[in-house]
């Protein structure tokens, strides 16, 4: 096993200019890589659970082989790692101000293996996370995280609709690494000074030549013809349908089926909405105040103390979910609500598809004249 | 065997979700249910809010709960808040008294600039617990009165024994320089003021220049949606009808969403709107 020295310091015969270049790292070396993004981070990576996928941490560098870089889609997307589902915002020691403190923990993460929806999601949240004002708690962890995207090249299911909503391709600026599967080897290419630093000090991965260059493009042309679109529309009208659609019968045809659960805010990438909730310990004195993901699918959440709900029906909340996704959040934050992951859509209880509103949505028409 | 990656604490003197401690330097229960604070901060440092504005009141253990800033606008080293026992942290703060401390986070929301209705006729309709706010924005026109046209004061209360700030109620009523008309939808074997819902003092208000007045509306939805059409029928302008929108708002930092009124949080863009936005908004009342 070939040692990998990822210690750091210029190398005065290596031109500047290839650090953006691209490098290859051949599959037999990838673990070493690995295992040296371990030695700074904590590595969070793709790896099987049951009959589907997830992002775990890899403790060890036993753990290295469980990863799968072949993964299709995992259940919860990694927000959960720059927003944890938990998440203490103070601490308290009792009833007064004296001790009470805000705490950040800022554990340096990596995030392993993101596929560039999922790179797009995680631009949108950043956007509404740093907008004024900035969330000091998702900045620790977000500036501290090291991000290597992983490339695909076809729907994983007939949900998705990636190719639509223009993210098959990772975001600009959105990845620290980029890596893409030649079959023998992952093509790399650069992002930001951290991942070609890291990718140069790393004596596994070496320049990429004429043949790997070669072969990324014939991925590429692959890929493009994979990604058909689903959607009989263009998403740049998207917004406006959806504002036309407002009093669309369609809106109480699907939440008949719906079921509340907030299964499909809990594996979107692109939520963010929090509850935040004080956990008093056993003393009665101490505790913490923490935030946790909440969902506006659920019924309780517009009620105001004394009982008013300012979403009480169930097709009001799932309308409001739909225009977030396509509307709300791209006019808010300018970056996409919704990527086409299609998670939602994979897990819902009542099998209510994103997709299959988005078509229908083109089919209604408000004005009913002929 | 990789190094263990130390977990790092750090203190953030900037956490937007750190309170500033408050003392309650004087406190008195309106009603069973209402109690009036004053509360000063611990840090010497000022506060500076305009009409509208509300504030993140911490119970640590319990919760926090917007309350909406009840006082004279401006920069001072405290603000009033007028607290109706709702919930767990509106409950629970009714035990606390005067020396007692709270957090308070804020001021938040768009709140409303006097300043750009000067020389506007004034008219304040405000229904039961909506007199906390509003009384925010008389207290502004009233203490500046020579910036304002003419200042009427229009106050509804379910009950007598619902009444809020009597003390003002009276100070108002004592004015020359204001109109000011309470009632109660129902009064008691000693009520002898008016009774009816607040649309009926709507007639009585002396004669005014549509054009020039602007009304501020603060109640519970359905007063709010009567007392519009009014304000409408007297030719009122829908952007010169200003309402104050509250929603379950938690972060008061326009992130974890619970405010939302379509693309609109309230703890942002809001509370106060004026009716044309309003009528936009669709889901707004």
């Amino acid at each position: 096993m070939e040692n990998c020295y990822c210690a750091g310091g210029d190398d005065p015969a290596v031109d500047k200019e290839d650090e953006v270049l691209p490098r290859t790292v051949r599959k037999e070396h990838f673990g070493t890589f690995v295992e040296a993004l371990m030695t700074a981070y904590q590595v969070m990576a793709p790896v099987s659970k049951g009959p589907q996928f997830a992002f775990e941490q890899i403790e060890s560098p036993e753990d290295v082989g469980k990863i799968r870089m072949d993964y299709d889609i995992t259940i919860l997307p990694p927000k959960k790692f720059l927003m944890p589902q938990y998440e203490e915002l103070l601490s308290f020691s009792g009833r007064g101000p004296e001790g009470v403190e805000a705490a950040v923990s800022a554990t340096p993460v990596a995030m392993l293996g993101i596929h560039p929806y999922d790179l797009h999601a995680i631009a949108t949240i950043d956007m509404a996370m740093c907008q004024s004002p900035p969330d000091p708690y998702y900045q620790a962890r977000r500036s501290t995280a090291f991000v290597i995207g992983l490339n695909i090249d076809n729907y994983a299911n007939e949900h998705q609709f990636m190719a639509d909503m223009g993210t098959i391709d990772p975001p600009e600026g959105g990845f620290d690494l980029f890596l893409t599967d030649l079959g023998d080897r992952y093509y790399m290419e650069m992002g930001t000074e951290l991942g070609s630093k890291r990718a140069k000090d790393c004596r596994v991965c070496a320049p990429a030549v004429a043949k790997d260059h070669a072969d990324k493009q014939a991925y590429d042309a692959a890929k493009l013809a994979n990604f058909t679109k689903r959607l009989p529309y263009n998403t740049r009208y998207l917004p406006e349908l959806l504002e036309e659609s407002y009093d669309s019968l369609i809106w109480d045809a699907i939440a008949k089926r719906c079921f509340s659960c907030g299964t499909c805010t809990n594996v979107c990438p692109t939520c963010y909405c929090f509850d935040v909730q004080d956990k008093p310990n056993l003393d009665g004195k101490s505790g913490v105040r923490q935030r946790q993901w909440d969902s506006c699918q659920l019924d309780g959440f517009a009620v105001v103390a004394g009982g008013e709900n300012f979403r009480a029906q169930r097709a009001g909340r799932l309308r409001h979910r739909i225009f977030r996704k396509g509307k709300f959040i791209l006019e808010r934050t300018g970056k996409l609500g919704c990527v086409g992951c299609g998670r939602c859509s994979q897990h819902c209880v009542a099998k209510i598809s994103m997709l299959e509103t988005l078509q229908q949505m083109a089919d209604q028409s408000v004005t009913l004249d002929a | 065997m990789p190094k263990q990656v130390a977990r790092r604490k750090r203190k953030l003197p900037d956490s937007p979700y750190l309170p500033r401690s408050a003392k309650i330097v004087e406190a008195e229960m309106f009603t069973d249910l209402e109690m009036w604070m004053r509360l000063e901060f611990e840090d010497g440092e000022p506060i500076e809010y305009r009409a509208g504005q509300f504030v993140e009141l911490s119970v640590y253990g319990v919760g926090e709960a917007p309350i909406s800033i009840c006082s004279l606008p401006g920069k001072g080293d405290g603000l009033e808040l007028c607290i109706r026992a709702a919930g767990d942290v509106t409950s629970s703060v009714q035990n606390f008294t005067v020396g007692d401390k709270v957090g308070l986070r804020g001021p938040f929301g768009n709140g409303f600039d006097m300043d750009s209705i000067a020389g506007k006729d004034l008219l304040f309709v405000a229904g039961g617990l909506g007199l906390a706010p509003c009384r925010s924005f008389i207290l502004e026109a009233l203490n500046n009165r020579d910036k304002y046209g003419s200042v009427s004061i229009l106050y509804g209360a379910r009950n007598p024994d619902n009444l809020l700030f009597r003390k003002d109620l009276d100070a108002w009523r004592e004015r020359q320089d204001c109109t000011f008309m309470l009632t109660v939808d129902r009064g008691d074997e000693t009520w002898t003021g008016n009774t009816g819902v607040i649309t009926t003092l709507f007639r009585r208000i002396p004669k005014i220049d549509p054009v020039n007045t602007v009304a501020f509306i603060i109640g519970p939805p359905i007063m709010f949606k009567f007392a519009v059409l009014e304000a409408l029928g007297m030719k009122l302008r829908k952007d010169n009808i200003y309402c104050s929108l509250e929603r379950r708002m938690k972060c008061g930092l326009g992130k974890c969403g619970h405010c939302q009124i379509r693309n609109v949080y309230v703890c942002q863009e809001g509370p106060i709107f004026n009716y044309a936005e309003v009528v936009r908004l669709r889901e707004g009342i």
